[in-house]
């Protein structure tokens, strides 16, 4: 039995010193393959008797095991080397940009009004949207402002021409407007928030021919001025992520509102910044008041078993006072270096539960 | 309305300092817009002593003077001719901020010389033009001593904003009397006594209105004329009343009204007696009659207007200016006094067509207090003998003035039900009567006489301001509004909830929300279909703002331009926001609409950019459709699109012929050269109005899903047919073969060239069978293949390529 043992170590001596794959794998066939030597060898087991087979079979069995496990090793072997040869030599540069890709975003004011309606809509308002071009009733005669009313020349209000009847169209200079639809068409108890485009014609630093404005509307038998602060006061901490704001009212005027307010809140001015909730200045932010019984008699509810409160704001305004964005004209200037700098991300969804802002 | 602390003190008692001043006018609703005090912005300008003035050893015009400044002697170089040992002057130390140089000083060397602080003039100081040469002082002033007191600068001057309903703080006296009503100090008495006339006024006085006109443009006119008086300069005291609050000094007469007016909220007219022709008729001005007004211009007036005419002409527009021919001057030695009551509607329709803007408008448009006609006549009177001498006639008046007493009602429960506070009866009466409204406790409410100053008032929300802003807007507690339901129900309807999806479903593709005008240029406009006439602004802001805009997709496409203006060409903007077709309320249509120019990813080491085309903003068009919940899968893509796409390279997705979804496509070329921007540029429009709403009741499950077991099978097929057959024509041909079993089409390869033929193409598709009942034997493969090359070639007219 000689003939084993040496073509084991023959065998062996093959394995080690192939160098590549495909001779491992000729040494292989050379061994194991159909006409391999090792293969041949144990077709002879047939020939013997079984006295001589009973010696023979498990030394040729052992040849077998042991060869293929070589080869197994060896191939291992091989093929780690080759994969670190391969990665040795794949390298990329990875401080090279990515391929560029547009990165959208959303403009501060939907941004914003998101935000505002999302707290609204957790105080139980639902929201309610009408016509930018108004007629005269909707946006003045029903809110109590008269066409000489004094009050018509703070509002510089765009026209459209006059008709035979002698009426004209003009661009709602307030969101106020659609609390008179919404008093018309649905039946009390309202709490409504109305966020949307308004007109007045200024333009200067400070004013734009357009802006937006959110005009809330609670209307039920109950609800008064101390509501309307609860309501105002819950707002200004939510909106503008802080324990608490130091609100001020100050008595005021509007026709469509009696009593009437302006709200300040506390703040300070820091160079470019302004910190809301604390300081030592006041900003002024909304105005607001308890409906006027001639506006809800012109919308056909009773002034005797109704009451309510309305305010309104401008949306602008508050998205640059949270955001700190300097110019109100830039809003609407469409400069994408502005709009991706002071722009949301599109899954920066604002929720009550996830936060309104990061 | 501006005043000074000093005035306010003419009619008021009061010890608080300004602070307490400001935030009382401001709580009880007369908001303090600016306080100026010079005293405080002046406050290191002191009383010196110049102790030695020397010649400058290298500068002829400067001197080296050392200064007492009552703390310490310091060195100041000083360039004015008149500075001179032992003189006093004002000195402004070192650190400190001259307002009428705009210099913060600092100490300094002037040719070689040390200089500490300067010698001030009052031009420096901002309080007046003089730069002759520095301050002089007489000799015995106190050193150390605050040069604005020594001035009476010391005034605070206070200007609070007027809201519209408080016509009744017009006038210094109306404010104290209002800040006495709040609480805040004690009103002093008025002196109402009556001047005694001596004679009867040789001018009288008529009304020309007739009967049935209702208001009244002139309801009441008292007239009293002064002989003998001579007019010269104002004392002192009304100058500087009148110069605090920023108007210039006259002559005595003028003066007069114009302190009456701004005191007492009670304009007054006075005419030279000896200019006027016959008798005084306020009456309307006859059509095309001018008038030369106070300001030296002429006015052409109109049957509206109410004039103060004498026997031959106008001499004035009634409450709004008077007329230059009857004015006063220094010669004017007989006068006429008008104290008069205009309706507010007519002078402020006057006020407003002729474009004047004057102190009586403002007050009279407003409402001017209708029970102190009189008694502005009697002070008006004093002040005129007083300042001026002369002798009064006897009153000449006609007119009754308007209806103004009132009663209203205020139930006690009222204040806390509106107002949300409680406030005791007591107070409620107290504060009522300091308002001057009589109070009556009449069981369950109160019975007030409305004031004569306060025409706002007319109902009980009225009174319960009233009593709130006394008591204290910052004392109604917040209460939190009572919660509908536990957890709040959704805010939006569908349509609100589309317009939020479609924002953030375009920019999650990559593209920049834009917030641009409703309005813009006509000419633009016109280039995207045009607008009504009833849309174009009768008072645009400015010829670029003058049109409603009949589509989204000019102002993104006016932003691209002035984006590449700036060097930037990659530009992919988006608006979500209202289009215009009509004045009416449903004329106005949502809209999402998108652009994209240049290209996508830019130049780049893996290689360039690809320029956008128009299956970019189908993408957008259709990725939109599905993320709003629209019939993404349904809708029918064909051609069609407006006239301001390009006419071969745009599409209209559509559910049938008569409701338009979308329209997409490249941009006309001529719109954009019209427009100067650079193209191509892709652009789309989806109507969100026009989606399809769900039907029938609300339901959130989904269908069960249908998944197959079996063995899908794929086959391709290419046809021959005519280069304009639609794509989309060929895939339904396809897809309609077998509906059950073909479970997708798609386009893999077209192909257009000689080897097909002149004016054809060669369209490859794959189909994909998805067995549901058993692994498709080969028989049946191809029956199905044998029905998707039927149904192509009659559908498409094409052959298959074999």
């Amino acid at each position: 039995m000689q003939d084993i043992e040496t073509l084991e170590s023959e065998l062996l001596s093959e394995i080690n010193n192939a160098n590549d794959l495909d001779t491992l794998e000729a040494v292989r066939i050379s061994a194991l393959g159909k006409k391999g030597r090792v293969s041949l060898m144990m077709r002879g087991l047939g020939k013997m008797s079984p006295d001589e087979r009973q010696v023979v079979a498990p030394k040729l069995n052992n040849l077998k095991q042991s060869i293929t496990v070589a080869i197994d090793n060896a191939k291992a072997a091989l093929n780690l080397a080759a994969m670190q040869a391969r990665l040795s030599s794949e390298r990329v540069d990875v401080t090279l940009p990515v391929r560029p890709e547009m990165q959208g975003r959303i403009h501060p004011i939907s941004q914003v009004m998101d935000e505002i309606t999302e707290i609204f809509a957790d105080m139980g308002f639902t929201i309610a949207e009408g016509p930018d071009v108004e007629d005269d009733f909707h946006n003045f005669t029903a809110l109590n402002i008269p066409p000489e009313h004094p009050a018509r020349q703070m509002h510089d209000t765009f026209y459209f021409p006059e008709k035979e009847d002698g009426s004209r169209q003009l661009l709602r200079t307030h969101t106020s407007s659609v609390q008179v639809r919404t008093m018309q068409s649905v039946k009390p108890p309202h709490r409504i928030v109305v966020p949307g485009r308004t007109y007045r014609s200024d333009s200067d630093q400070t004013h734009t021919p357009m802006f937006n404005q959110i005009e809330g509307l609670v209307i039920d038998k109950t609800s008064h001025m101390g509501h309307l602060k609860g309501v105002l006061k819950e707002f200004c901490r939510a909106f503008f992520e802080v324990d608490d704001v130091e609100m001020r009212f100050r008595p005021s005027y509007f026709p469509f509102t009696e009593p009437s307010a302006e709200m300040d809140i506390r703040c300070t001015f820091a160079g470019d910044h302004i910190k809301i909730g604390e300081g030592d200045d006041w900003m002024e932010i909304l105005g607001c008041g308890m409906v006027n019984p001639k506006v809800l008699a012109h919308c056909g509810i009773d002034p005797n078993e109704y009451q309510g409160f309305a305010w309104g704001m401008g949306i602008d305004r508050i998205a640059m006072l949270k955001y700190g964005i300097p110019d109100l004209r830039a809003f609407f200037d469409s400069d994408l270096r502005w709009l991706k700098h002071y722009g949301f991300v599109p899954m920066d969804v604002p929720t009550i539960g996830g936060g309104l802002s990061r | 309305m501006k005043f000074s602390v000093s005035w306010l003190r003419d009619h008021l008692e009061f010890d608080a300092p300004l602070e307490v001043l400001s935030e009382k006018l401001t709580s009880i609703g007369l908001e303090v817009e600016e306080i100026t005090d010079r005293a405080k912005e002046l406050e290191a300008f002191r009383v010196c002593h110049v102790l030695k003035a020397e010649q400058h050893p290298d500068a002829d015009r400067l001197r080296v003077c050392q200064v007492d400044t009552g703390t310490e002697t310091v060195q100041v170089v000083c360039g004015a001719p008149n500075a001179k040992t032992g003189m006093k002057g004002v000195f402004a130390p070192s650190g400190v901020y001259v307002p009428g140089t705009d210099l913060l000083l600092k100490p300094s060397k002037i040719r070689g010389v040390e200089s500490n602080g300067m010698l001030v003039s009052e031009r420096e100081m901002g309080v007046s033009d003089e730069h002759d040469g520095i301050i002089e002082l007489p000799e015995n002033t106190e050193i150390g001593l605050q040069y604005a007191v020594l001035a009476g600068l010391d005034d605070p001057i206070i200007e609070i904003a007027i809201t519209p309903n408080h016509q009744d703080a017009l006038g210094v006296y109306g404010i104290a009397r209002d800040l006495a009503a709040g609480g805040f100090g004690t009103l002093k008495a008025l002196d109402t006594s009556v001047v005694e006339g001596v004679y009867d006024s040789p001018i009288d006085v008529e009304l020309r209105f007739e009967a049935s006109e209702d208001p009244l443009p002139c309801s009441k006119f008292l007239g009293r004329y002064v002989r003998g008086i001579k007019n010269g300069p104002s004392p002192k005291w009304m100058q500087d009343r009148l110069m605090s609050i920023g108007l210039r000094p006259i002559s005595a007469l003028v003066d007069i009204t114009n302190f009456v007016t701004f005191d007492l909220g009670r304009p007054l007219h006075v005419f030279d007696a000896d200019k006027l022709n016959g008798n005084i008729q306020p009456r309307f001005a006859r059509d095309g009659e001018t008038v030369l007004a106070l300001d030296g211009e002429e006015y052409t007036l109109s049957s509206a207007d109410c004039v103060i005419a004498d026997d031959s002409a106008p001499q004035g527009i009634g409450g709004v200016m008077g007329g230059e021919t009857s004015g006063c001057t220094e010669e004017t030695v007989n006068v006429f006094i008008e104290a008069a009551l205009f309706d507010p509607i007519c002078i402020a329709t006057t006020g407003r067509r002729l474009n004047i803007e004057s102190d009586a408008r403002y007050r009279f448009e407003r409402g001017v207090d209708p029970d102190f006609v009189e008694t502005g006549m009697e002070i008006a009177t004093r002040l005129v003998m007083e300042l001026c001498g002369g002798e009064p006639s006897h009153v000449v008046s006609d007119g009754s003035g308007p209806e103004w007493k009132k009663q209203v009602n205020l139930r006690k429960t009222r204040v806390k039900d509106l107002g949300g506070i409680e406030v005791s009866v007591d107070e409620m009466m107290q504060t009522l009567d300091r308002l001057g409204f009589n109070p009556q406790d009449a069981g369950d409410s109160i019975l007030t006489d409305v004031p004569s100053w306060r025409m706002d008032i007319d109902g009980e929300a009225d009174l319960v301001e009233e009593v709130m802003r006394v008591h204290g807007y910052d004392n109604i507690p917040a209460v939190p509004l009572p919660r509908l339901t536990t957890v709040a129900m959704p805010s939006v309807n569908i349509a609100q909830r589309r317009v939020r999806t479609a924002k953030r479903a375009l920019a999650c593709r990559g593209m920049i929300e834009a917030v641009t005008y409703s309005f813009l240029p006509r000419a633009h406009a016109d280039l995207f279909g045009g607008v009504d006439d009833s849309i174009v602004l009768a008072n645009p802001i400015s010829s670029d703002l003058d049109a409603m805009r009949p589509s989204l997709l000019p102002n993104l496409v006016a932003a691209a331009g002035r984006n590449q203006a700036r060097g930037y060409n990659d530009i992919c903007l988006f608006e979500v926001a209202g289009e215009y077709h009509s004045d009416a309320p449903d004329g106005q249509k949502t809209v999402a609409a998108g652009i994209r120019a240049g290209a996508s990813g830019g130049r780049h080491w893996d290689g360039a950019g690809r320029a956008y085309d128009l299956f970019d903003v189908k993408a957008d068009v259709l990725d939109l459709l599905e993320a709003v919940g629209g019939p993404a899968a349904t809708a029918q893509i064909t051609t069609g699109a407006p006239e301001w796409y390009h006419p071969g390279r745009s599409g209209v997705v559509q559910l049938g012929p008569k409701n338009r979804l979308a329209v997409f496509g490249e941009l006309h070329p001529a719109v954009l050269d019209a427009m100067k921007v650079k193209g191509p540029v892709m652009g789309f429009e989806l109507y969100l109005d026009n989606i399809p709403k769900p039907k029938g009741a609300r339901k959130t499950a989904k269908d069960p899903l249908k998944v197959s077991d079996y063995q899908a099978v794929e086959r391709d097929f290419a046809f021959i047919m005519d280069a304009d057959v639609p794509s989309d024509k060929v895939l339904r041909a396809a897809k309609g073969a077998d509906k059950k079993l073909i479970s997708e089409a798609t386009i893999f390869d077209i192909y257009e060239g000689a080897s097909v033929g002149e004016g054809m193409k060669s369209v490859a598709l794959s189909v994909r069978l998805e067995p549901k009942d058993g692994t498709l034997t080969d028989e049946e493969i191809e029956a199905v293949a044998a029905k998707v090359i039927a149904n192509v070639e009659k559908t498409s007219g094409g052959t298959l390529r074999r």
